[in-house]
C-alpha cells in the first residue's frame, strides 16, 4: 500500500452488523497492492465490518507488512458477500477455506 | 484543489472541496474513461433472453484479458477455478453497476468548469470508491510500485504519474476528512 499516514483515531459508523458464527469454514483475505492507500484500507475495514479503529488499523498493517490478512470469517455465503463488498470498494480480496 | 474540509455540522455536515477548471477536466476525463472500459466489458456479454425474462443477469465467467479491467474486477478465489468462474458470473454485473453508479455521481457533482463541490457523507463514500477505481486503473496502467516517487523526465509515464500522485492527494484528503464525520 502507498503513503504511510498517521492512523486515524475516530471510529466509523458501521454499515453492516458483523455475523459471528461459531464454525468459521471460510475467510475473506485482503491482499497488499501498491495502489490502495493505508488510510483508505483502514476506513473501508471500519465501514464494511464495523471494526473499531485499532482492529482495522492492525489488519491494514498486516496486509501492508505480511502481504495479506484474513479480515472476516464465516459461512460461505457471508464471505462471498464480504468479498463482493471489498471488490466494490476496490480492495484486492479473495475467499478461501479457513 | 487544496484538499477537502468539513463544512456545517450535525445532519447537515458536508465535505467540501474546490477544483479548478483543469483539475475538473482531468478528473472528469479519467472517470469517464473508467466508465467506458466497464461499459465495454458489459457489452461483451449482453443480457440473453432468459436474463431478460427472469431478471437474473449473469456475467462472463472468465477474467478480463485487459490487466486494468482485471484489477477492477478481481477473481473471487485463487484456489478453485470453477468456483471463481461461477462467482464472477454471478457478481460481475452488480459490481460493474456499482462502479458505474459511483463514476456517475462524480460526474454529476463535479462541475464541468470546476468549482466548489459539497458532498454528504454518503456521497463522499461513493466519491472515495470512484477515486479509488481511477487510481487503480491509472496505477495498473503505469505499473506503479509502493516506493515510486518520480520517474526520469524522459520516461513517457512521467506526466501521468503526476496526475496519479494528485489523485492520491485528493483521495487521501477525502478519507481523512470523512473520518472526522460520524
Amino acid at each position: 500500500m502507498a503513503a504511510p499516514l498517521p492512523a486515524p483515531t475516530r471510529q466509523v459508523e458501521q454499515d453492516f452488523a458483523e455475523d459471528s458464527t461459531a464454525d468459521v469454514p471460510w475467510q475473506a483475505i485482503v491482499w497488499n497492492d501498491p495502489v490502495n492507500l493505508m488510510s483508505y484500507v483502514t476506513y473501508v475495514l471500519q465501514k464494511l465490518f464495523g471494526y473499531p479503529e485499532p482492529k482495522a488499523t492492525a489488519l491494514m498493517l498486516d496486509v501492508h507488512h505480511k502481504g495479506k490478512a484474513a479480515v472476516s470469517s464465516g459461512d460461505k455465503d457471508k464471505i462471498e458477500g464480504d468479498v463482493a463488498k471489498l471488490h466494490a470498494a476496490g480492495l484486492w480480496a479473495t475467499m478461501q477455506k479457513a | 484543489m487544496n484538499g477537502w474540509k468539513k463544512a456545517g455540522r450535525g445532519g447537515r455536515t458536508r465535505l467540501a472541496g474546490t477544483f479548478d477548471g483543469q483539475e475538473a477536466a482531468v478528473l472528469r476525463g479519467l472517470v469517464s474513461e473508467v466508465r467506458q472500459m466497464l461499459a465495454g466489458r458489459s457489452a461483451e456479454n449482453p443480457a440473453d433472453e432468459l436474463a431478460v425474462l427472469t431478471g437474473m443477469r449473469t456475467g462472463p465467467s472468465t477474467r478480463p484479458d485487459d490487466r486494468v479491467l482485471a484489477r477492477l474486477l478481481p477473481d473471487f478465489t485463487t484456489e478453485d477455478a470453477d468456483l471463481a468462474a461461477g462467482l464472477r458470473s454471478l457478481h460481475e454485473p452488480e459490481l460493474i453497476e456499482a462502479k458505474d453508479a459511483a463514476a456517475a455521481l462524480v460526474l454529476d457533482t463535479l462541475p464541468d468548469a470546476g468549482g466548489r463541490v459539497e458532498l454528504t457523507p454518503e456521497q463522499a463514500d461513493t466519491w472515495l470508491t470512484a477515486l479509488n477505481d481511477v487510481r487503480l486503473a491509472l496505477g495498473t496502467a503505469l505499473d506503479v510500485s509502493e516506493d515510486m516517487d518520480d520517474l526520469p523526465v524522459d520516461d513517457p509515464r512521467a506526466a501521468h504519474l503526476g496526475v496519479y500522485h494528485w489523485l492520491t492527494f485528493v483521495q487521501d484528503s477525502l478519507v481523512q476528512t470523512r473520518m472526522q464525520v460520524r
